[in-house]
């Protein structure tokens, strides 16, 4: 089984942490993984700012890149959409097909396909509030959605339950987008920074210590908003939680 | 052409591919318990009205006397209670504005929300249903369906010109989320559970 | 209008005897808890609130694409109303999945309603012939009118044969959308707002800001002060319970003598040529049942073929809109009432158009119950006026742009696509692809910002030729100039306004792996 670690871009520039906990947690299952060194972006700014052209050679080389492997695992829920749902400003040739069917996000990596049972090295004693990424969330379906009248699950959920001390908080708006949005973020700024406010006011108000996301975009945002507010939560990255990371 | 005909043909036209058939409904179970005077008075009271059981034979109206003792006009569109307002002498419905009481008997109720029907025949003037300042309804218990699906199975909205379904008094909450009675309508509706006469031929 | 007109009813302390005090039992359940039904929120009234004035909403400059971003920006500087505004709408999302987790065939329901509308929409032509046919036989005039323009030239005629000069109307999307008061208006014709939210709005010269809450934007103060200006009422009285008491004291008047009503309509039932509105207030029952002439404006898609079908729609529309099982007020208007005349116009005002749209048009289905705008956090915090539309929240976004893609260019793009519009729709449209695939639209017929598109056209530049991302990114010094900006291209540096920027790493993830994993250093 080849496995292609894609580090999505701005995880490779200010969360390269995230990346190796991804690579070392994998590598604790005895898999082998490849990191194909020429790989940039999704290509997510620019299809969700409309502009698929511009996107279609970033695409291209995605497909390249990966095209190789059984699966591509990525430690970014909003990454994963874009490949599986937007990938599409070029043609749609099998390789681009395949890479397409077989780009995982890291938590559905573990939960469904690796479908692991023991975390045996991860210990978290802390308070912990969950942030789900929208596009995790509703566009790959990590957990069920509270607007829906289904069954809940939680795939992050059920993975922090193996780690030793986690202690969940609940959030009054427990989906509530954060605001970051891709290039939303910087469009229209001061919506975006009031939801991140309002976000961390929520993630201060359940008790949480940290704050875990499957999506490092995410997690920057609020960090931002929370220094800027001057809450000391902290914001980690649930690979490096399941890496067992010491905090 | 006609707007009609341009309409039309521009729907024709423009119609998306694709098989779209029109599904069967399901007959869902019914959410309320078999208790339907418990369910529908429990749901018309989350919605702002109230069920009072009718008093007894000699003066089935006692629950709501002290209403129609404070009223100086009352219309009623029921053989049970005399008002002072003759709704079928009226010239129009300009004339109900006065009425502080109107007495009304629904065709039925429906357990799931705690509404009442009635058609342009049970209210005579349809305005006095919104024009008088309380509504008194009258309803037989053997009349309460089971649900909203259940009711729209009914010959009523076929038949009826105007045929409605009151959950309730006239509500807002358009100031603040302040929750207000007597918006426009009726500032209180209240279901008194009476049997129905048998009509008289 | 006289004194005694304003107040005909009021007591010497001021109050009329049926105005509900605050702390008045029959807004209180049996239980003594504040009554949660139809729009009521659970919170008790504010006490002396300090004043802050009432945010406007875009600015609309004729064509040109109107700035949301903008407009927002002055909403959440007006932290009451912003707070006041999304507390509001996110307590009725709360009650709208309290109602919706409360029926086990919920999601079923919302599949079945779907297919209805998709099956309706596809087959309008026959069902509106059927809904004519039926209408007629009930004696109803039915008339057709291609845009708004022809819908108010209409009802104008209607109103001149009938030598009418003053008309009660019911909330309607649909007559917003064809500026029928502005131009009523300009033909002498008085009309007057009977629901209480729209009249405010009336009273204050501004457009709804939510399809089903028209004047959720406003605190009291604000209604306070447009009451005090235009009804008369007491500057100084901000009760919520006597603005309403005022409303309903001046409107009732105007209800009487007025010589025509309106109403919009929820859902028209083909087989029986039934026009159906959902109302708490009960006004739609008063224009439809007082005035000698009575008219429905009808939007093409509003059929439904048989009534049966409302037995699927009515237990999704106020469940959806506000979390109450059924509105006040479910109103079946068939057939004219004796001595009267009854019209009813089927208005299209580009919906036969948009059907032709492969990706946009299932936004057809909407039923209009404001959901999508609830749970839209972005909607929450910018208010509805911000839009500078008809149609605000996620439903503006991809019914907007159908009306006028230049003005409304922007729109779609003011949403993180977080997708809980789609999730909360009772008729499952994809609000959140659909905003995606208008942005695509967009672009590609250059209706985005050139800045915009030639920034896109800079990173998709950069990242996909790998030696150029990674002279890009190559030290975090470099790495933080550009990105989260590089990921953007925007030149004013807007993160940084708002929030903190992020901390630069000892090295990328990249030079990680060339140090720790790779038997010889590349340059690559």
């Amino acid at each position: 089984m080849r496995i292609g670690l894609f580090v999505p871009c701005y995880v490779d520039a200010f969360e390269p942490e995230v990346g190796i906990a991804t690579l070392e947690l994998l590598e604790r299952f005895g898999l082998t993984v490849e990191y194909p060194y020429d790989q940039t972006c999704c290509g997510q700014p620019m299809t969700n700012t409309g502009c698929h052209a511009e996107a279609a050679a970033t695409e291209a080389l995605f497909v390249k890149n990966f095209s190789e492997f059984d699966y591509v695992v990525a430690p970014s829920g909003s990454c994963v959409h874009q490949v599986r749902e937007h990938l599409t400003a070029i043609p749609q040739t099998d390789a681009v097909k395949h890479v397409r069917a077989r780009t995982f996000e890291l938590v559905e990596f573990l939960h469904d396909v690796l479908k692991i049972e023991d975390l045996p090295w991860a210990e978290f004693p802390h308070k912990v509030a969950y942030h789900s990424n929208c596009n995790a969330l509703r566009g790959i379906g990590h957990a069920q959605p509270t607007e829906l009248n289904r069954p809940f699950f939680s795939k992050p959920l059920n993975l922090l339950k193996k780690v030793k001390g986690v202690e969940i908080v609940d959030l009054t708006r427990p989906d509530e987008c954060c605001g970051f949005g891709g290039t939303f973020s910087v469009f229209e700024p001061a919506v975006s920074a009031k939801m991140g406010y309002d976000k961390v006011t929520d993630q201060a108000r359940a008790g949480a210590e940290y704050v875990v996301s499957a999506d490092s975009s995410c997690l920057m945002h609020q960090k931002g908003c929370a220094e800027r507010l001057g809450v000391g939560l902290k914001y980690i990255h649930i690979a490096q939680v399941l890496n067992g990371a010491a905090a | 052409m006609s707007a009609r005909e341009t309409i039309l043909a521009r729907l024709r036209a423009n119609r998306p591919a694709g098989d779209f058939p029109l599904p069967e409904v399901p007959t869902f179970e019914p959410l309320v318990g078999d208790d339907l005077v418990a369910e529908f008075t429990e749901r018309l009271g989350k919605m702002g009205g109230r069920v009072e059981r009718a008093g007894s034979p000699s003066d089935p109206f006692a629950p709501v006397r002290s209403r129609l003792d404070g009223a100086a006009v009352i219309a009623s569109a029921v053989p049970e209670f005399s008002g002072n307002r003759d709704l079928a002498a009226l010239a129009g419905p300009t004339e109900v504005n006065d009425v502080d009481v109107a007495v009304v008997r629904a065709r039925f109720g429906v357990a799931e929300t705690g509404s009442v029907l009635f058609t342009q025949d049970d209210l005579i003037v349809n305005a006095v249903a919104y024009l008088a300042q309380h509504l008194i309804v009258l309803l037989d218990p053997a009349d309460i369906l089971v649900n909203i699906q259940g009711a729209y199975k009914r010959p009523e909205f076929g038949q009826a010109a105007y045929a409605v379904l009151h959950t309730g008094p006239s509500a807002t909450a358009d100031i603040e989320g302040v929750l207000i009675h007597g918006a426009q309508g009726v500032r209180s509706l209240t279901v008194l559970l009476l049997q129905r006469k048998k009509q008289a031929a | 209008m006289s004194a005694d007109d304003l107040t005909p009813r009021q007591t010497e302390d001021g109050l009329h005897p049926e105005v509900h005090a605050p702390s008045d039992e029959s807004a209180r359940g049996p239980g003594g808890e504040r009554l949660q039904h139809a729009e009521a929120a659970s919170k008790p009234i504010r006490a002396d609130a300090p004043r802050e004035p009432q945010p406007r909403g875009a600015k609309v400059r004729g064509n040109r694409p109107i700035d949301q971003a903008e407009a927002a920006e002055r909403f959440l500087a007006a932290p009451m109303h912003q707070k006041a505004h999304d507390e509001r709408l996110w307590d009725v999302r709360r009650k709208r999945d309290v109602a919706a987790h409360g029926i086990p065939e919920w999601e079923e329901l919302r599949e079945i309603a779907s297919q209805i509308k998709t099956h309706t929409l596809t087959h309008l032509d026959h069902y509106l012939e059927q809904f004519e046919a039926a209408a007629k036989a009930n004696g109803v005039h039915v008339h057709w009118a291609e845009d708004g323009a022809e819908h108010n030239r209409i009802v104008l005629d209607i109103l001149r044969k009938h030598g009418a000069t003053s008309l009660v109307k019911s909330k309607s999307m649909l007559t917003e959308e064809c500026g029928f008061r502005h131009f009523m208006a300009a033909h002498d014709i008085d009309v007057i707002e009977t629901d209480l939210g729209e009249r405010i709005q009336q009273l204050d010269d501004e457009e709804p800001s939510h399809v089903v809450m028209p004047a959720v934007h406003k605190t009291r103060l604000d209604v306070a002060e447009v009451f005090a200006r235009t009804l008369g009422t007491d500057p100084d009285n901000d009760d919520a319970h006597y603005l309403a008491e005022s409303q309903r004291e001046t409107t009732r008047p105007l209800i009487l003598k007025a010589d025509a009503g309106l109403t919009g309509c929820n859902f028209a039932i083909a087989e029986t040529g039934t026009v159906v509105t959902c109302t708490n207030e009960g006004n739609a029952d008063l224009s439809g049942n007082v005035p000698p002439l009575q008219i429905h404006s009808i939007g093409i898609e509003k059929i439904i073929p048989r009534v049966e079908h409302l037995g699927v729609f009515i237990r999704l529309l106020s469940r959806s809109a506000l979390g109450s099982p059924i509105t006040q007020y479910t109103s079946h208007f068939r057939g004219l009432r004796p001595g009267t005349e009854m019209h009813m116009v089927l208005v299209d005002n580009g919906r036969s158009e948009r059907l032709a749209m492969e990706e946009f048009w299932t936004s057809l289905k909407c039923i209009r119950c404001g959901a999508c705008m609830n749970t839209c956090p972005v909607y929450r915090r910018s208010g509805g006026l911000s839009y500078g539309a008809t149609y605000s929240g996620p439903i503006g976004l991809i019914i907007d742009p159908t009306f006028n893609k230049r003005k409304y260019s922007t729109l779609p793009f003011s949403s993180t696509m977080n997708g809980s519009c789609t999730n909360v729709c009772p008729v499952k449209i994809n609000i959140h692809e659909q905003i995606f695939a208008w942005r695509k639209v967009l672009a590609e017929e250059h209706q985005i910002p050139l800045l915009k598109q030639g920034m896109m056209k800079a990173a998709g530049a950069v990242l996909s030729r790998p030696s150029a991302y990674r002279a890009a990114i190559q030290t975090a010094d470099s790495a933080l100039r550009i990105l989260p900006r590089f990921a953007v291209y925007n030149p004013a540096n807007t993160w940084g306004k708002k929030r903190e920027m992020p901390h630069a790493p000892r090295q990328s993830f990249h030079a990680w792996y060339r140090r720790n994993r790779m038997k010889k250093g590349s340059d690559a």
